[in-house]
């Protein structure tokens, strides 16, 4: 298995992750290695196997029956915590309502 | 100066009897944190405010004579993944460096109003990737039974400060192994719930399908005790089971005699240090005097978890790190547009092997590779997951080692990130498959470095699982 230099690139791109030069080859080298070990998972034949992404949607007898799998209405609700939580952020604007402050936004690729 | 070792009812029992003050208590702790945290590096951060307020709600009661919640005055340590009100939260990495969450996660807000007692925030591999804590971009926590070796990871300071007598409970995280790993490496029982038993709201998420919140303690009694707290349905969590939770502690006292125990072949196989796979075999015969019975089993796709713990937990982590983007918290570095200040953020505040595994799980997910290796994965977990279920009715309990090896020495095994994601051998099976486990104490290898026997039990059956290691604590399993 081979990850080339626009590999990493193009990996990096996608994960919004800045890398040096020495990260984009000591990563590349890495997935290399950890992705060969993964193709031992081809020595199996799943082709009959339905995936696992959730287990308790297996198991469904585990859930109330009077809370319908847990699901709620989507209905918005003021928690009351906005201005606790922008005061957080690394820029805000303290107007009303308050709001995060970022960089002018500009097509991705620019 | 009060023990070390104190348990939970010994706690009680001396605040009850006005032996010593919850506020003596915590001033004493402190104390000792303060002594010995600089050589261990276990906890990052200290809430004494908290807690001072916290004893002090417990002496008011005393005083009162008012009945006492079930965990009153406990010192309690709680993992840096785990938000807390009005404490610096910051996963063991930069990018959230002063972060200071505006609300409690669940699990904690169900021990705050149990009456324990908050110490601090404890060191961790960032957002509990690692097994050996030395990904924390605070520096390694050193094991307090041997300082030259790492103590586990992910949740390595939650699991030294109980084993060094710095907080009577703690709680950890455990994604593929990041409770049950550092339990057994710093002596030490500790618990990986039932996928869904316990609340996850308020956890800053590393892999979603996999996280758990669990307990360390000295005692297996200590470990009851906070899982009847922390566990239950949680409407702030979706993922939160419906069923009721059982009393644990009454649990403890029923017999264990007739207990089939199975023994799978794979988890004794090449890899495994003789010296932990003699004392887990010591374990085991105890366990045969007490009236259980081991029964060999198979659990054939063991050999592929690696890859598929692997794959689906950095798929899920880069989806879920995603939001450490420098707008709404922790670290932002400036960039003259909105993506290259994202870039430059994450470049800057994301440690190695945070990187490392977000490169990894991106590429799973990514266009023209995702069936070969997400989709891939999730199937095979299908398997695995089928492996426990066809064992859980052929058995009640499953035991194994639940690390390879013992206590490593720190910067031993950092060069080669795949050798030590291999370590994970034994705990990532029981992850994927959403089953419940304990590793606790089986004696020493030569003596010297603690072994962790895994007791390993179907969905929702925390009761049987300490059960028998409540019994395997009586029976002086502890120290083999």
């Amino acid at each position: 298995m081979k990850i080339s230099r626009e590999d990493v690139l193009r990996v990096a791109e996608l994960a919004n992750l800045e890398l040096s030069g020495a990260e984009i080859e000591t990563y590349g080298a890495q997935l290399a290695s950890i992705l060969s070990y993964c193709e031992k998972l081809n020595e199996l034949d799943t082709s009959a196997v339905e995936p696992l992404a959730q287990i308790l949607v297996a198991r469904k007898e585990t859930q109330d029956k009077d809370d319908a799998q847990h699901l709620r209405e989507d209905s918005p609700r003021d928690a009351g915590i906005i201005r606790d939580v922008i005061q957080r952020a690394p820029e805000a604007a303290t107007s009303d309502p308050p709001y995060f402050r970022v960089p002018k936004v500009i097509e991705r690729g620019e | 100066m009060p023990p070390r070792n104190w348990t939970i009812a010994e706690i009680r029992s001396a605040l009850e009897s006005r032996k010593l003050s919850a506020r003596e208590l915590a001033t004493d702790y402190f104390s000792r944190i303060e002594r010995e945290n600089p050589r261990l590096n276990a906890f990052l951060a200290l809430s004494p405010e908290r807690a001072f307020a916290q004893a002090d709600a417990i002496d008011a009661k005393i005083a009162r004579r008012e009945p006492l919640p079930p965990l009153a005055g406990v010192p309690t340590a709680l993992k840096d993944v785990l938000s807390t009100r009005g404490t610096e939260t910051t996963c063991g990495s930069r990018i959230l460096k002063g972060y200071v969450p505006p609300y409690d996660s669940t699990a904690i807000e169900r021990l705050d109003r149990a009456g324990a007692i908050f110490l601090g925030k404890t060191n961790c591999d960032e957002f509990a990737m690692g097994s050996s804590n030395e990904n924390s971009a605070y520096g390694p926590v050193h094991n307090p039974v041997a300082l030259d070796r790492v103590p586990g990871g992910s949740s390595g300071g939650s699991a030294a400060a109980v084993a060094a007598g710095l907080a009577v409970v703690s709680l950890g995280t455990d994604t593929g192994g990041s409770i049950r790993q550092p339990g057994a490496l710093c002596g030490v029982p500790a618990m990986m719930p039932t996928y869904g038993r316990v609340s996850r709201y308020g956890l800053i998420a590393f892999a979603s399908s996999l996280d758990r919140i669990g307990p360390f303690a000295r005692t297996v009694d200590d470990v009851a005790r906070v899982m009847e707290v922390i566990a239950g349905r949680d409407p702030l969590d979706a993922t939160s089971a419906g069923l009721p939770v059982p009393s644990y502690t009454a649990a403890l006292s029923e017999p264990v005699k007739g207990l089939r125990l199975g023994i799978p072949r794979e988890y004794f196989a090449e890899g495994l240090d003789p010296e932990v796979r003699k004392k887990v075999e010591a374990a085991i015969a105890r366990l045969r005097d007490l009236g259980c019975i081991p029964t060999p089993i198979e659990m054939p796709h063991m050999p592929y978890a690696i890859p598929v713990y692997y794959l689906i937990a950095t798929a899920e982590a880069s989806s879920n790190l995603a939001r450490f983007d420098g707008v709404r918290y922790g670290l932002r570095v400036a960039g003259s547009t909105l993506g290259e200040m994202y870039r430059k953020t994450r470049g800057a505040g994301f440690g190695a092997e945070v990187k490392r595994r977000i490169m990894l799980g991106t590429y799973a997910l990514s266009a023209g590779y995702y069936d070969a290796y997400y989709l891939k994965a999730q199937k095979v977990r299908s398997l695995i997951k089928g492996d426990f279920d066809r064992a859980f009715r052929q058995v009640d309990l499953i035991l194994a080692p639940t690390s390879p090896v013992t206590a490593f020495r720190l910067g031993e095994r950092t060069a080669d990130p795949l050798a030590m994601y291999l370590a994970d051998i034994y705990t990532v099976t029981g992850s994927l498959a959403g089953i419940t486990a304990i590793s606790v104490p089986c004696g020493k290898a030569n003596g010297t470095l603690p072994v962790g026997l895994q007791i390993m039990g179907p969905h929702f059956e925390e009761g049987r699982v300490l059960r028998l290691a409540h019994a395997f604590e009586a029976a002086g399993g502890f120290s083999l």
